[in-house]
């Protein structure tokens, strides 16, 4: 009976409405928890393993020597590599395939790499329509480590003393 | 026997054992690098380290040192232990940490004994000595930085080899292993040293970079390069096949395999018969499976089976000869032959064309004569083991041919026929010998037994080894080294011409057949017979380009099949991929063949191939068995005739280029180039 009544009464005074109003009222006075995506960033780990990428040294030869350790710890086994001889004779690579619908970015291929030749880059923006975009080669890992080589080597750098 | 204690735990041994051996029969392992059980002991590397009591107080190198009664023997001590770790610490000093891009990675004793028995750290801070890469020819890679100086190569190449081309020079740390003058390795089995090689220093030139040793599929299989059907392991990724190692079959190989036999298997990527062909206004054009088989079905149709012949090549397995045989002679040809150097051999008991001492079994033998042979061309790792008898002063042997280099001292009798014809009543001290031994060979190649006094030849050799006894009680020294490895089981199979059949080279005549189906036949010269030409086989080669229907058929590694080695041992090779584009394996196609033609050969699988193979012919049903050596009168064999004057040459001539799957190989051109052209130049 006594529930009842109090019911009624806080139904009638709008007590529950002017709670929510006042929540309400909190939240917009305080500091956005969502970012304007993508003219707003979060801000992102430099561990961060998004799209990989192959990188070269400053001078322009690729730091890849086929040694295709990353190619055996893969778990998914989403990497592909061919190697021979190059004319000058060092170790390179023909074909160098990451199959970018099976990889579980595990980040693995990073670890085991000797040279840091293949890496995940800070990029997570690389959607696209058809499934065969994904299948990357070699040009496309080191055109993407040309583009991402600033961000790349400053991550690295930052994570260097906590290896 | 006499007995040691190891760890506690008494073994028996043999006298004569090293520490290490003894070891071993207890199961413990000992780390080494220098000691290899067919060499000959070095003790340089130190990594064998072990407590022996009773004797001085410090850790003892146990392949050098010989086990002794009541010793005591301790391999899990602190101080076997620590010693490990510090001679592997100084071994590390040297060696460059480029596993990364090394080739002995993943296959490296010294990265999986560093493991176990190494330290995690080095304490050497100084610079790391550098050494220059040396010369060793197109099938060995050096880098020379890695070595460790264990000296494997060297004895390899001097003790077994017998071409000593490579050796260790200087002392401390400026030593080194060098060529001397940096020439090539010019022995016939370098490649070996590639597989003994503990680091990277040495690796396989032409596989330089091309694979990893955990990412191939690994497959059992027989070798078919030459006749003696070495143990091989076939490496493979896909569909390529990357490389042959070989496996131990103390009977055959031991552990050794000729550079042709691990390097030829880049020819099986490359000139590939990987669709049908039909020759249309003289040229040949792509065709399917049905118009090949019907172009080839009418021919055969048409023809009578007199001007219809067969031709089987080196490298045939035994089941496609055998659909062949019971397809051509369901027909009634009567033309088949296996032989294409036109050897005389194939009438007579099986023990005639057999190498009836076995390899392991010539090791007994006190005086060998060897007729028209180059072993070190025709069977490299056999010709290893001659040169170990030599070695072990236990064989006297003497050459009757090619006054050739073949790495062992013989008794020079004779180039060809008339030397033979003169041989029984020889005085000289070889033959004498030979008379008087206990237990006398007679190794026949090729080379004597070709051409037109082959028939002769072989009656004369006949007659002399039944005059010396080469065959006798217990002992059968009657031995035949062929060079192709389909021979013995052709002749094995009756694949020579039935009465009133042509022989090969008969049948190449202009104008003797109108059907010749050449199976994988490329060693004879087919294009001036006229006939229909038909081709099965796995390579465009010399059978190719004549050809007027191209069958694609499979190469050695891509179908199970039974090969048979000189000794008469059968063996069967495993198939390891799958063959090139819309090639078949040779059976089936021969199978799908005589459903077009009208006469349906009785099996539809290959079991039931071999089932009516060994019902046919039972020497097939024993896989890997030889048995015991049989009696059987050697007079008999061959046909009188003139000897002629010739002298014997091997038939052998260019090892390297010699079946289609060496002369599309990029290593064996280059091999050729560098060890039989400056001969045969030098020569003329």
């Amino acid at each position: 009976m006594m529930n009842r009544l109090v019911q009624a009464a806080k139904g009638a005074l709008l007590i529950d409405v002017v709670g929510a109003i006042g929540l309400s009222l909190k939240y917009m006075a305080r500091p956005k928890a969502t970012v304007n995506y993508p003219f707003e960033r979060n801000p992102q780990s430099p561990r961060f393993r998004g799209e990989h990428a192959l990188r070269r040294y400053a001078n322009g030869e690729e730091r890849c020597i086929a040694c295709k350790l990353c190619e055996a710890i893969c778990p998914a086994q989403a990497i592909t590599i061919e190697a021979e001889p190059r004319a000058d004779g060092s170790r390179r690579t023909t074909r160098y395939d990451i199959d970018m619908v099976k990889c579980i970015y595990c980040g693995l291929c990073a670890e085991a790499c000797p040279v840091d030749a293949i890496v995940e880059g800070p990029n997570s923006e690389f959607t696209v329509e058809t499934r065969e975009e994904l299948l990357y080669d070699k040009d496309r890992l080191l055109a993407n480590g040309d583009r991402w080589e600033r961000l790349i080597a400053k991550n690295l750098e930052l994570d260097a003393p906590y290896r | 026997m006499p007995i040691a204690k190891v760890n506690g735990v008494e073994v028996e041994f043999e006298p004569g054992m090293t520490v290490l051996q003894v070891a071993e029969l207890a199961g413990e392992e000992i780390p080494r690098f220098c000691y290899h059980e067919r060499l000959s002991i070095a003790g340089n590397c130190r990594m064998c380290l072990v407590e022996v009591k009773p004797g001085p107080p410090k850790p003892q190198a146990s392949c050098a040192l010989p086990a002794a009664e009541n010793q005591e023997i301790f391999t899990n001590t602190p101080m076997v232990k620590k010693a490990r770790e510090g001679v592997m610490e100084f071994l590390l000093i040297n060696h460059p940490l480029d596993c990364p891009i090394c080739d002995q990675g993943g296959e490296c004793d010294l990265q999986d004994q560093a493991m176990g028995y190494g330290r995690d750290d080095s304490r050497y801070d100084e610079n790391k000595r550098a050494v220059e890469e040396k010369e060793m020819g197109p099938v060995i890679k050096t880098v020379m930085t890695r070595c460790i100086q264990c000296t494997r190569c060297v004895r390899f190449i001097t003790e077994v080899a017998g071409v000593p081309d490579i050796g260790l020079i200087s002392r401390g740390e400026d030593v080194e292993i060098t060529t001397y003058l940096g020439k090539a390795v010019a022995s016939e089995l370098s490649g070996n040293v590639n597989d003994l090689c503990p680091v990277g220093a040495l690796t396989h030139k032409p596989w330089t970079f091309q694979y990893r040793p955990w990412e191939l599929k690994k497959t059992q299989s027989i070798d078919v390069m030459d006749a003696m059907g070495a143990a091989i392991r076939v490496d493979s990724r896909g569909a390529q096949v990357l490389r042959a190692l070989p496996r131990v079959n103390e009977d055959i190989n031991e552990e050794w395999l000729s550079d042709k036999s691990r390097y030829a298997v880049d020819g099986l990527s490359r000139q590939r018969l990987d669709r049908p062909y039909v020759r249309v206004n003289g040229k040949l054009a792509p065709a399917t499976w049905g118009e090949a088989f019907a172009a080839v079905a009418s021919r055969i149709k048409a023809t009578t089976p007199d001007r219809v012949g067969v031709i089987a090549g080196d490298l045939q397995d035994a089941e496609s000869m055998k659909a062949a045989l019971d397809l051509f002679g369901s027909l009634g040809v009567t033309n088949l032959d296996c032989r294409q150097d036109g050897v005389a051999l194939g009438a007579g008991p099986r023990e005639s064309w057999l190498f009836n001492s076995t390899f392991a079994g010539i090791e007994n033998a006190d005086v060998v004569l060897l007729v028209g042979t180059n072993p070190r061309l025709e069977a490299p790792v056999f010709n290893t083991r001659l040169r170990k008898q030599w070695i072990a002063g236990k064989t006297r042997i003497g050459v009757i041919g090619d006054n050739a280099d073949l790495t062992y001292d013989y008794d020079y009798l004779g180039a060809g026929g008339q030397t033979l014809a003169g041989l029984a009543k020889s005085k000289s001290d070889f033959v004498q010998a030979l008379k008087s031994a206990e237990r006398p060979a007679i190794i026949v190649g090729q080379g004597a037994l070709t051409g037109p006094g082959g028939a002769a030849v072989l009656k004369t050799l006949a007659g002399l080894a039944k005059t010396f006894g080469v065959v006798r009680d217990g002992w059968n020294g009657w031995n035949v080294l062929h060079t192709a490895a389909a021979r013995v089981g052709g002749l094995d199979l009756g694949f020579i011409p039935a009465e009133g059949g042509k022989t090969a080279l008969e049948m190449v005549k202009p104008g003797a057949l109108d059907v010749l189906v050449l199976l994988g036949a490329d060693e004879i010269e087919a294009s001036a017979s006229g006939a229909f030409t038909v081709y099965l086989g796995s390579h465009g080669d010399r059978g190719a380009h004549g050809a007027d229907v191209i069958l694609p058929g499979a190469a050695y590694t891509e179908k199970t099949g039974l090969y048979v080695n000189t000794e008469g041992r059968v063996q069967m090779a495993e198939r390891v991929v799958f063959p090139k584009g819309q090639a078949k394996e040779d059976w089936a196609v021969l199978r799908a063949l005589s459903a077009m033609v009208g006469h349906t050969l009785p099996y539809d699988t290959l079991d039931a191939l071999r089932s009516k193979l060994m019902a046919d012919h039972p020497t097939f049903g024993r896989i890997d068995y030889l048995s015991a050596p049989a009696s059987f009168d050697v007079g008999s064999l061959g046909k009188k005739g003139d000897l002629g004057d010739t002298a014997f040459v091997s038939s052998v001539r260019d090892p390297y280029l010699n079946n289609p799957i060496t002369r599309a190989s990029a290593t064996m051109a280059e091999l050729s180039a560098l060890r039989i052209a400056p001969v045969a130049m030098a020569a003329e």
